[in-house]
This record gives C-alpha cells, structure tokens and sequence, in this order.
C-alpha cells in the first residue's frame, strides 16, 4: 500500500495512531510520523485509520491485485 | 476539453496530482508525464527528516496515486525545449512530444554551493531529491565526525534536526541573526534558536561561509569571511532552491530562476505578459499572481501549494480559464524539527509586525500573527496546530491586525516589528 | 415573519415532542447559520461556521453558572462549608467545561494515561462483552437493545478502564443520569435542576475521593490509579478535586455517549436494510458505516459555550457573553458541506462531521467509542436474524443535546 497524509490538514487528533498503531505514532506534541508503505496484510487497520481521521488528510492506494496492468 | 494529448512537464507531486485531477474532471484522452528522475512521483518531505534517520527508506515514499492514473510514463527522460508554435515538448534522446495541452511542473532543484569545485567535492550535499536523501543518508552511515549545514532555513533547520536525533555533532551556519529569518523572522527564529541549542546544536547565526576547504578531493571544512574556520567532513548546502526554467529558453515564455510566469488560471506567460492558452503551469516553478499578496506574482514552493495549484491547473485546462477564476488558496506549510510542529498560513512576506497572540513561547505552544500596513496577512502555530485554523478567514480577508483578541489564554497582545524585509515595489 | 427568524426554532429543538426528528428544525435553523433566539442564545447550525467557532479562542467552554448550594437554614453549612464546596468546584471544573491554558494540562493529563495500549487493550475484551450480552437475549423473542447492550457495554468497559467497581454501577447510575443534564441548556437557568445537581455532584465527588485514597494506597493498572499517581512534566500531580472532577467527567461520559451511537447506530441500519445487509456481508465496512452514524445520527447533538468576546461571523456579531450553542448534527447536515446530507451513505467521501466535536476538545473517547459501537454492530449484523423494530419511532430519552433512544425493542427470529 501508499500512504500519504496532508501533514497541513493534520492536526494532531491522534486517532490514526490507535487505530494502527503500528503505522502512526505522534512525536512530541503533534508530529506525525508514519509509515508510507504498510504491507498490504495491514488493509484493515489502515481502512480504519483513513475513517477515523477527523480531518480526512489520510490517502491510501491499494497494492493493484496480482496480475492486474 | 475532454479528449486530445495532455502532456505534463515533471512527475513529481504537482505533476501527478494535476494528471489525477485532469481524470477526475473527465479527461479521457493520451496524458503523458515526463520526469527526469528514473523514479515514480515521490513524497519529499519525508526525506529531510524520517529517511534520514533510517526510520524510512527512501524508495518507500512513492506517492499513492499512480496506479488509477492511466498515464504513459517518461521516465528518466529530462525535458530539453518547447516548440510552441509546432505544440510539441522535446524530450533528452530527441523524442517530440506533440500535445494538446501542456502543464509545467518542472519544479525546483536544490541552489547548489556557487563554487562548483567546491561543490563537487565528496561529502558535500544537497538534499532535494529522492536519490540525493539516499546518497546523504548513506554518508551519514559512516558516522562522519562533523556535520556542516550551510543555510538554517527549513530544510537546513528539519535536516539539522534529524542527523542530531542520529546523535552526530552538527554546526548550522547562516548570515542572518537567527534561524528562519528569512520566512518567519527573529522572533519565531530565536524561539526555534533555543531549541537548536538545547538539542546540541552549534548554531553559529551571523556566519558566512567563504569557502569549503577539501583535501584529496573530500570536504574538511568550511572558511568563514571573518576568516575563522569550521572543521567538517560532511556537508549540507541548504541555501533554498532555482527553478527549473533553463529548457524554456527560447520558448518566447516569460521565465527565469524565479519561476515561470502564469496568470490566475494558469496559463503561462509570454515575454510580453500575454497567455498562451495551451501552455499552464504548477507548483514549485509556477509564479503566479496571487490575491493575498496584492495580485503580485510569487513563486510558493510548498507541498500544499503544488496540490491545490495543480487541480487549479486542470480545472482551467479542461473547463477553461474563466470557469476556474483566480488562483487563490491561502498558502499553508508545515515544519517538524527539534519536536516541534511549525505551521503557517498566509504569506509573511513584507510583513511589518508581528505579535504573540495564544499561548506563550515560554510554555513552548504559542501562535503568532503577522500584519502588514495594518492587515493580516499570514499565522504561525508552534505546537499549536488546532489553534491555527480560526485564523485563516481573517488571512484571506485582510482582517485589521491583529484580528482576533479578547480570547483564552491571549496574552495582552504586543506587536513588535516582524524584522522581515519589506517588499520591492511592484 | 421569515421562517429563518423565528427565534423559538431552538426551544422547539429542546422540545420532547420534537426529539424523535429534529433535522427539520435543522434545516430550518441553517437558513441563518448564526441565529440569535428569542431568549439571547446565539445558534451555529452551518457547518463552516461551527467549524470557525470551535476553533475560536474568543468562544469559551467555561459557560457554567457559578456553583451555587441551595441554602439548607443550617449555618455552618450555608455560611462556611457550601461557599466553599463552591468556590473549590467553581475553580475545577472538569476540562470539558475549560478553556486553555488549564484546558490543556489536565486534558494533556488525561491523555497520557488514555495511552494507545490501554485502549486496545479493551478490543478484545469488548467483543467478549458484546458476545456476553448477546448470550443472555439468545433465548428471546425479542429485546430492549438499549437496556440489554448499548448502555451495559460501555458502562462496563468505561468501569474497567478508570478502574471503577463494576458493582457500584447501580449506585452511580442514577448519578450519572442526573449530572449528564449538565450538557443541557436547562441546567443553566433551572434552579431546581441545578440543586439537584449539585447534591448529585456531592454525592459522586465523596465517592471518588474514597476511591482515589484506595487507588493511591493500592495502585492497580487502570487510569484511576495513574491520574492519581502520575506526575505532569509541567503540571506536577493533579490536584484532589481536578482528579475528582476529571474521574466524574470521564465516568459520566463513557455512559452517556456511546449508548446512543449503538442505539441509533442500529436503528438507522434497520431502516436503512440494505446497509445492514452489506455491514452483514462484508463486516470491513464498519468503520465507515460508523462514521456515517456519528455524521447522521451522532449521540451529542450540541454543545453550549459563550462568547468571551464580540465575534463576526457570517454576516452578524455575537455579542460578549452570548450563551452559543454549537449545533453539531445541524452541521453534519449541511448541504453546502454534504451532498446530498439527509441520506445515509458510509461511501461518502470527505467526511469531515463533527460526531466527536472538533478543536481543542475533540471528544478523549472517541477510539473507545469507535471500538465499542463497530464491536456492538458488526455483532448484532451478523448474529440477528430477520431483526426488526417493535416501534418506529422509538421512545426517546429527555436531553435534546445527548439524543438517543429511551429503549429500543427488537424483535428477532433468533440469535445466531
């Protein structure tokens, strides 16, 4: 999977980093750091992160299924 | 316009999400990038910052978006001219690649160090592109003794920033008085300043590099105009970026390393201020008018700016000019170095004040507002980011500076001159 | 007169007959989305403006009446005791009623111990609960999913993760009903109310204290036993009766809310079938089916605040001390925000609504919430058969700000 997220919409509302954990984690007081590549095994968590997001800045392409152009 | 060849000049974020919004507004016909890079459009910010602390690989950055996009790719491929009367890029290894519509998002490169020997020594960098983080990450790996930044602007300060996080000794050189002067000025700066020196930093403001000094073709050091000295074995040039407008020469548009000319819409600009109705541009190289800044040109070179300019860019190539109206989305950038999150909308440039007016510096969560001849022109939150947003309508109205008081935590408000440059006449 | 200025549409918001569809109302509030009322309150139904005064340093949270004990005819308690019970909960407040810089520190505080492990952690003991709760209906024709789920699971996780006896709910309970009016406009102007209201909050506070002394004596691993025992950077250790009024806050708030998200999270799925026929197929779409509930249906549908200052907005000035309300389901209704607003729709893209609040005070739960109502749904998707309501509309409970069913009745052919 890409992820990218408007680091000018985040606002720190940490709500990525408890639904995946693993991929978002807030530094200091609002930096966001997070991984730009989860395998694709994290669909789930990632989905939920997209949605929990108050200012939707999360962006998410899906690994195109095998065999696909 | 709806069918037909768009071709777009850079792959880079603008590039890329101009082609999405070209599709998303129906484009149906050939669309083409061509980027002189071998590499898929790439995030950038993250390479002054997690890919240099190894906590993100470099080709992990690629940007979502390119699978949907149904595009043909040149990649590798540097742009080299503009035939616009016969309408056709030409491409390094002689390809001509006739279009419809052109969008130019050729962007910016790093300013290099002005002596190119000096620059070409081993262990000088700059860090602009993918492969230029790598190559410096790589560099880091070997655990140099000393790290020399010239320029404490924010790739200087956010690349100072993640190297002392590796725990490597690192001096920050520049001529002004404080760190961000140029941007946000001394007041914002010397906040940022303390930090720096608190995480180690040897931050040496009113310094001027000469020349860097090498030996067997590697960097030693750097020569200070007051002839002192600073010991290094690598090197960071930070010293802000050119646009990449040299393969217009010629074209009969109106560019420089300052950017390419363009109006409200778009489009570009010829030498004699008309639009050419094929031809737009996007992001980092675009210089386009803008309402917040008078109707002067600017140049922004920011992640958001080559977002929202290059949808503002498709929408006027494919519903026209008039349907798109004027450019003006109020610039916002973000920053994260030494824990901090810096993030600003509207633009200082010549503003004349600036004032402290939520939190405070002391409690290290503040946001400050910027006023130019009694308007609000820009805002600035450190650690304060949800502060932020209640100032954008005052920005884009020009509300009386500063615009909001008698809020919580607002200390009395006290302008003080922004100590930014004013601005050239128009 | 012009239907946008009539200045009763809020009291006709408040009013019971209006609860079970208020978005009319709604509709009729955005036509000015800054609307002074008859009695002064100043109403922010469109969501551009709701979204500008949340963030707004001049709209302030402290808008509580100051603490008042009704007089007993006991002087020692009407002259010395009750003034100063008041001035000590007048000066803490619970965060929810502060604004920055003390906002920030107690919440910073509460934060630090809301760590991301913790609230995972009650993931799986969430599904146990819902799967608990389900067991005792399984025999049943029928059920109050409400009295049987929605209210039992969050009361039960919010208890085990402060670190509350779970027997003690029958007596805060009551408690937490009662103080939960705080949130209602009534409770600013209602003398009665707001006696009521400070016996209760003398109630609960003695209880709290107990348990915090336990707590300090005997440290457990819940957020009771950190907020009392941690130590702020800045702050230092929370103060005895912020830590009170925190642990109420939180206790009351984890009863009060997400009740209503499972309650009207699955009575718009059974009006809406096909929505839960694919929550049922394809349980990855819980959480924007949750989303879109919080957007739809949320379980707090206002917030009050007041106005430090004079404020311009949308054409108009709200005047210094103005009683605001924040009309959140009003915003997440709004056209120029949502297209097409009055239908439910988890494929929405871009759904920025306010379920939660926004700003500074951005509900703490919310990941909570999230777990419990995608565990209580995606449960109840596919474990019900042929589930429909025993009444539409159902009954509903009084507050108009925290909206939601009195009881919901289910009729099922089964549990599976």
């Amino acid at each position: 999977m890409r992820v990218v997220v408007d680091l000018n919409r985040c606002q720190a509302y940490a709500q990525c980093c408890y639904a995946a954990p693993e991929r978002f984690v807030l530094r200091g007081n609002e930096i966001l750091v997070y991984d730009p590549a989860p395998p694709a095994a994290d669909r789930a968590a990632i989905e939920r992160a997209v949605q929990a997001c108050p200012v939707r800045a999360i962006r998410v392409e899906h690994d195109a299924p095998a065999g696909a152009a | 316009m709806r069918d037909g060849t768009i071709v777009v000049a850079g792959a880079s974020l603008a590039a890329l999400r101009g082609a999405e919004a070209l599709r998303a507004r129906g484009f149906s016909g050939r669309l083409v990038l061509v980027g002189d890079e071998p590499h898929r459009p790439y995030d950038r910010p993250p390479l002054s910052k997690h890919v240099l602390t190894g906590e993100i690989a470099p080709e992990a950055t690629t940007l979502p978006g390119v699978g949907a996009l149904r595009a043909e790719w040149r990649l590798g491929a540097p742009v080299t001219g503009l035939d616009r009367a016969g309408r056709a890029l030409l491409v390094g290894g002689g390809e001509r690649l006739p279009f419809d519509r052109l969008l130019i998002a050729t962007g910016a490169r790093a300013r290099p160090w002005p002596v190119p020997d000096e620059a070409a020594l081993a262990g000088v960098h700059t860090v602009r592109s993918r492969d230029d983080a790598a190559a410096l990450a790589a560099g880091l790996a070997a655990r140099p003794e000393r790290v020399l930044i010239l320029g404490a602007g924010f790739i200087g300060c956010e690349v100072a920033s993640s190297i002392r996080a590796l725990g490597l000794p690192v001096t920050v050189a520049d001529p002004a008085p404080s760190p961000l002067a140029g941007p946000l000025g001394p007041v914002i700066g010397g906040f940022v300043a303390g930090r720096m020196e608190a995480a180690g930093i040897d931050l040496r403001v009113g310094t001027e590099v000469a020349h860097l000094e090498g030996a067997a073709g590697r960097v030693r050091g750097a020569r200070l105009t007051d002839g002192g000295t600073i010991a290094a074995d690598l090197v960071v040039v930070a010293l802000g970026a050119v646009r990449n407008t040299e393969w217009l020469a010629g074209s009969g548009l109106d560019a420089d390393e300052g950017g390419l000319s363009c109006d409200g819409a778009c489009r570009a600009l010829d030498e004699a201020g008309r639009p050419d109705d094929a031809i737009f541009a996007a992001g980092d190289v675009a210089r386009c008018p803008h309402p917040l800044f008078g109707g002067r040109p600017v140049a922004l070179e920011h992640w958001g700016n080559a977002v929202a300019q290059a949808a503002h860019a498709a929408r006027a190539m494919i519903d026209g000019p008039e349907a798109a109206g004027r450019y003006a989305e109020v610039p916002a950038f973000w920053s994260s170095q030494f824990g901090l999150t810096i993030k600003s909308l509207g633009l200082t440039e010549g503003a004349d004040a600036v004032a402290v007016v939520q939190g405070h510096p002391r409690t290290g969560r503040f946001l400050a507002v910027y006023g130019r001849e009694g308007h609000t022109v820009a805002a600035v939150s450190v650690d304060a980011g949800r502060w932020l947003p209640a100032y954008e309508a005052p920005i884009r109205e020009g509300a009386p500076f500063p615009p909001i008081v008698g809020g919580a935590d607002q200390p009395s408000v006290r302008p003080v001159p922004s100590g930014l440059p004013a601005l050239q006449p128009a | 007169m012009t239907d946008a200025s009539d200045g009763t549409l809020f009291a006709q918001v408040r009013d019971p007959r209006n609860r079970a569809d208020p978005y009319p109302l709604y509709a009729r509030l955005r036509a000015r989305p800054v609307a002074r009322q008859d009695d002064g309150t100043v109403v922010a139904s469109g969501h551009a403006e709701i979204r500008a005064l949340l963030h707004d340093p001049r709209v302030s949270s402290e808008d509580l009446p100051p603490a008042e004990h009704p007089r007993t005819g006991n002087p020692v308690k009407d002259w010395i005791v009750n003034p100063l019970k008041d001035r000590i909960a007048d000066r803490h407040r619970p965060f929810i009623f502060r604004d920055p810089p003390d906002h920030g520190l107690l919440r910073r505080q509460v934060m630090a111990q809301f760590t991301v492990a913790r609230v995972r952690g009650m993931k799986r003991r969430t599904d146990a609960l819902v799967a608990e709760c389900l067991e005792r209906c399984a025999e049943a024709a029928s059920f109050d999913l409400v009295d049987d789920l929605a209210y039992p699971l969050p009361v039960t996780v919010i208890c085990e993760l402060l670190g509350v006896p779970r027997e003690d709910e029958p007596r805060f309970h009551a408690w937490a009903t009662q103080l939960a009016t705080a949130l209602e406009p009534e409770s600013r102007k209602d003398e009665a109310l707001r006696a009521r209201n400070t016996e209760t909050f003398d109630a609960i506070a003695g209880y709290m204290r107990d348990l915090i002394r336990e707590k300090r004596k005997a440290p457990a691993d819940d957020m009771l036993s950190g907020l009392a025992t941690a130590r702020d950077p800045e702050a230092g250790r929370m103060s005895d009766p912020d830590l009170i009024a925190t642990a109420i806050l939180l206790l009351i708030a984890g009863h009060e809310t997400t009740v209503n998200l499972i309650a009207n999270g699955m009575l718009t799925l059974l009006r809406h079938p096909d929505e839960l026929a694919r929550l049922r197929a394809d349980p990855e779409r819980a959480p924007r089916v949750i989303e879109e509930l919080l957007r739809y249906e949320p379980p707090v549908h206002y917030r009050t605040r007041v106005a430090r200052a004079p404020i311009p907005i949308a054409g108009t000035v709200i005047p210094e001390g103005a009683p605001l309300v924040l009309l959140f389901a009003a915003g997440n209704r709004d056209p120029a925000r949502f297209p097409d607003p009055d239908r439910f729709d988890p494929d929405r893209a871009d759904n920025q609504h306010f379920g939660f609040g926004g700003a500074l005070h951005y509900c703490v739960g919310a990941p909570l919430a999230r777990i419990e109502a995608e565990a209580a749904l995606t449960a109840l998707a596919a474990r019900l058969r042929a589930p429909r309501l025993a009444e539409d509309p159902p009954p509903y409970r009084d507050g108009s700000s925290l909206r939601g069913p009195k009881r919901l009745r289910l009729v099922v052919d089964g549990i599976a």
